[in-house]
């Protein structure tokens, strides 16, 4: 069998690999079966579906969350639950989740402790964005079927008709924004699995981005957004600037990342710029409003760090152009998994 | 012009100034110039810092034989791949791991049940030795200079009697000397790679410049310590003279380190071999001397594979000339489509220091 045949781990890592095969095979035997009411659907590969309903712009998203370990520096299996789901629901512009599903998958064996602090996790992240789960579903399988625990969410959210901003409706002139140092969980959890301790100041950005996502859309015109989470910041610029067929030019120095996660991306071999976020937001912002944005970014706790990373342009379509503050390169999408350094 | 004394590895004012003087000394050549490195870390720096971009157009800085992932010759790895076939287990490096051989690479016996270990360093390939003291621990030894120290040293302190040596180290300064006398190369100098000087010092490079009528410039691996050994090759070169320079002082001196070479030639003597893709090299590859032959592989095992069922894939892969310096990998049909770091057909896209891998990774130069 090759590797053509089966499902690796580069399918789902966020890089080039993932999104050809979501686009060849799942996308396309679903692409045409909207309902009349879908404005955004699985085509768009957006970070969920638009529906409008009566006067209303009904958004969905799904997500299911597997982690190793469960808990890590800086957040757990539960928080993330709900803070990815409720995220993929703020970038589409309904900051407030009407309703939560849940559905645990556990092993037997687990320890009810395990699944107590994990529930109670859930359950602090909801009371934080101002909602509840609604609906759910629990599941247990053989010791060894599954890894300890598999947590799936979908959330519902509404907001005006029309009114939802897609990842992809930029255009050149465009500032582009990011809400606050990136990498900091993917390196956090690589660093945490390769017993890597740098005095203890890696920890994960976990955290519902609903009010940043507010603050800047209150204080100016967001042309798109998105969270960079798996792939990290370099595959969410990638993929907007294919989707939006426009340039992206990106100064590196300008990047928020803080100075722990760049020293252990140094000593992994990994680059923190493709790894993943779970508390992030990149704008697009209409240039004369890019300013006033940022400072409503920066007023929130989570945006404290935010900067203006660059613009989108109308050179070299589809790709991303990174200034070192040596020289130019491309900002290539990551072809597969970022693995540590062996030697 | 810019000194090494007030630098400041990644000042990007420097980098300005040093781009400054590299177009003034272009101008004042006037001519174009090719220069070529023999490090794949040499590589990753120019590419993940974007510096070909502060290169004026007609000077070109191509990388040479530098990645030793790379020029590790397919039967090499046929080798290894038939020792681990035959029972053995075999350790290597994380980054040979994957490399292809005629068949199948050690990733593949692995997946079908053979026992291949990655390991960081020769002494931990010996502790893989002690701890399984009823197998026989074969270490598939790779690298240049650097590595073949630490393989020599290991060989002299006594490992136990299970361990084994199969040595695919190499030499790089006769694969300079074979590069530079290539009819299709047109290389007016050499970076040559730190690291390795490290070991054998820069004072050898010597009788390469005067044999071949070529400037060798040491050089390190953070974007200043490129520019600035750029530099240093374009002062040789716009004043004529074939000499040997150090640009990486704070590393390397004339004479190396003494004991490390030392160790290498008592342990390995050089021989003439094959780098993949490029040619059969005089003097270039690291045989383990007869005194040791009860540590190396090759004299107490049959180390030849069986297969033959060489994929049409690496037919059409052109890494020899990449690292010959004659295409790039662009020019490779291959190239990003079926030959990825995930499936690799050829060694360059396989090893962080491969000319391909990187190419992929970064990019290269935007047209803008």
């Amino acid at each position: 069998m090759t590797d053509e045949d089966t499902i690796t781990i580069a399918h789902g890592a966020g890089s080039k690999k993932m999104r050809s095969y979501l686009e060849d095979y799942v996308v396309s035997r679903f692409n045409g079966r909207q309902t009349s009411s879908t404005t955004v659907g699985l085509q768009a590969m957006d970070d969920g579906a638009v529906h409008e309903i009566g006067t209303k712009s009904v958004v969905i998203t799904t997500d299911s969350h597997v982690i190793s370990p469960l808990f890590f520096p800086g957040g757990d299996i539960g928080q993330l639950a709900i803070a990815g789901t409720v995220n993929d629901l703020a970038v589409m512009g309904a900051t407030t989740p009407l309703s939560i599903t849940c559905s645990l998958i556990i092993e037997e064996g687990t320890a009810v402790e395990t699944i107590d602090a994990v529930l109670d996790s859930m359950k602090q992240t909801c009371d934080e964005v101002g909602c509840t789960v609604t609906t759910g579903d629990t599941k247990v399988m053989g010791s060894g079927e599954i890894d300890t625990l598999a947590i799936n969410t979908t959330a519902i959210g509404d907001i005006d008709k029309g009114g939802h901003i897609s990842d992809a409706s930029q255009s050149p002139g465009d500032k582009i924004i990011v809400s606050g140092t990136v990498g900091d969980h993917g390196i956090a959890l690589l660093a945490e699995r390769e017993g890597i301790d740098i005095s203890g100041n890696l920890t994960s950005d976990i955290a519902p981005v609903n009010e940043v996502v507010d603050a800047a859309l209150q204080a100016g015109k967001i042309t798109a957004m998105t969270d960079p989470t798996r792939g990290g910041l370099g595959t969410a610029l990638n993929e907007m600037a294919q989707k939006a067929d426009v340039g992206a030019s990106i100064d590196k120095e300008a990047i928020p990342v803080d100075d722990a996660v760049a020293s252990a991306g140094e000593l992994l071999g990994i680059d923190p710029l493709y790894v993943a976020n779970e508390g992030k937001v990149v704008f697009c912002v209409d240039e004369p409003d890019a300013d006033r944005v940022l400072s409503a970014i920066r007023d929130t706790e989570a945006g404290r760090n935010a900067a203006i990373i660059g613009e989108i342009t109308d050179q070299r379509q589809g790709s991303v152009i990174l200034d070192t503050g040596f020289g130019k390169r491309y900002m290539t999408e990551p072809q597969g998994q970022q693995l540590p350094r062996i030697c | 012009m810019t000194s090494l004394g007030d630098l400041k590895y990644r000042d990007t004012q420097k980098a300005e100034e040093l781009a400054d003087t590299i177009d003034e000394q272009m101008d004042s050549i006037d001519r174009d110039i090719e220069v070529m490195h023999v490090c794949g870390s040499h590589e990753q720096v120019i590419a993940k810092f974007g510096l070909r971009e502060l290169l004026p157009s007609s000077l070109s800085v191509t990388m040479g034989p530098g990645c030793p992932v790379c020029v590790t010759n397919m039967p090499e790895v046929d080798e290894a791949v038939a020792l681990a076939e035959s029972g053995k287990l075999v350790a290597t490096y994380g980054d040979m791991f994957r490399v292809p051989g005629s068949s199948k690479s050690l990733a593949d016996a692995k997946a079908n049940g053979a026992s291949v270990e990655v390991v960081y360093s020769a002494s931990d390939a010996v502790t893989l030795a002690e701890e399984n003291p009823d197998q026989d621990v074969i270490f598939f030894a790779t690298g240049f200079e650097t590595t073949a120290a630490s393989t020599a040293a290991v060989l002299q302190s006594n490992p136990p009697d299970n361990f084994y040596v199969l040595s695919a180290h190499k030499y790089v300064p006769p694969a300079m000397e074979v590069v530079a006398e290539m009819p299709s190369t047109d290389v007016d100098a050499f970076l040559a790679a730190g690291h390795a000087a490290t070991i054998t010092g820069y004072e050898l490079f010597g009788s390469v410049a005067k044999r071949h009528d070529i400037p060798v410039v040491v050089g390190g691996f953070e974007p200043i310590d490129v520019l600035y050994g750029v530099q240093e090759i374009l002062e040789l070169v716009e004043c004529d003279q074939v000499a040997v320079k150090n640009a990486y002082p704070r590393c390397v001196s004339k004479e190396g380190n003494k004991a490390a070479m030392q160790a290498i030639e008592q342990v390995f003597e050089r021989t003439s071999g094959e780098w993949r893709g490029i040619a059969n090299i005089p003097d270039a590859n690291f045989t383990i001397r007869d005194e040791y032959h009860q540590h190396s592989a090759r004299q107490q095992f049959e180390t030849e594979s069986v297969s033959d069922n060489t994929d049409m894939l690496t037919d059409q892969c052109i890494c020899g000339d990449i690292m010959a310096g004659i295409s790039s990998p662009d020019d490779c049909d291959l190239f990003g489509e079926e030959c990825t770091p995930d499936n690799p057909v050829g060694a360059c896209m396989v090893s962080d220091e491969g000319a391909c891998k990187i190419k992929l990774e970064y990019g290269g130069l935007p047209e803008l």
